[in-house]
């Protein structure tokens, strides 16, 4: 019983050794780049400024949306981006009528294509707006889902 | 050793690798009450996933709370083979992190 217990204080022990020491080095630097002023903003328009430096952005039609019409579940909507334009180096989610739009940035390497899935928590029926960023411009697409049950919580 | 909150799949066709990661998280957005308490959860979340290849960043993502819980994370890139390794690691709002690494097959 004693030896159990000493076993388990010291895997406690040296797994919270490694995080902080891989934590000194990592969340810091990693952390500091994450755009607060963006995901903290309660406006589409700020989120974009936030993020973007500006909410200016090209309506393209060669950005498609892929989320459902209606979610069933607003607390997981599946939403997939894809584009087929060139050069692409960011692709961002915003909800537009979530209490903080900006749902997700990815920074995107040259060799990743123009793709992104993943799901989101939508507070009410609204559009989702995908921004993307490519040869410097910033372009958007627009599409409405429609909630039934709110998923923001509370 | 401890189960990672990472499931990933990496697959090669044509060209192009697709990821397809699962991670558990509660992805709390801090506007949630607990209903014994009336008390404010507080935020937790995915603040950034970090998606390697080579030494390099493929995709770095950076998440607000409204990602939904257990997050669902897809992507696609060129330039890799099979038997190559692909690690994903995330970081959250209050210093927790993991990562995984996975195959390509």
């Amino acid at each position: 019983m004693q030896r159990r217990s000493f076993l388990k204080g010291t895997l406690a022990g040296s797994a919270v050794a490694v995080a902080i020491g891989a934590g000194l080095l990592q969340p810091r630097q990693v952390l500091a780049a994450w755009p607060k002023s963006a995901f903290e903003a309660k406006t589409v328009q700020d989120a974009m400024s936030g993020l973007y430096g500006s909410a200016e952005s090209t309506p393209s039609a060669d950005i498609t949306i892929k989320a459902p019409d209606i979610a069933e579940n607003g607390a997981v909507v599946p939403v997939s981006i894809s584009t087929t334009l060139s050069n692409v180096t960011s692709i961002g989610i915003i909800a537009e009528k979530n209490p903080t739009p900006m749902s997700a940035n990815f920074e995107m390497a040259p060799n990743a294509k123009g793709y992104i899935s993943t799901r989101i928590k939508m507070g009410k029926t609204s559009g989702v707006i995908a921004v993307v960023v490519a040869g410097g411009k910033t372009y958007s697409a627009r599409k409405e889902v429609k909630v039934t049950i709110g998923g923001c919580g509370g | 050793m401890a189960k990672s909150t990472i499931r990933a799949r990496a697959r090669l066709k044509g060209g192009t690798t697709t990821i397809k990661a699962l991670i558990t998280h509660p992805m709390e957005t801090g506007q949630r009450k607990d209903k014994k308490t009336g008390k404010l959860i507080p935020a937790h979340f995915i603040q950034e996933v970090t998606c390697q290849h080579k030494g390099k960043t493929i995709v770095l993502a950076q998440w607000g709370p409204a990602i939904s819980k257990n997050p669902y994370l897809s992507y696609q890139f060129t330039g890799a083979a099979a038997g190559d390794t692909v690690s994903i690691s995330w970081v959250d709002n209050k210093g927790n992190k993991d990562s995984t690494s996975t195959k390509i097959k």
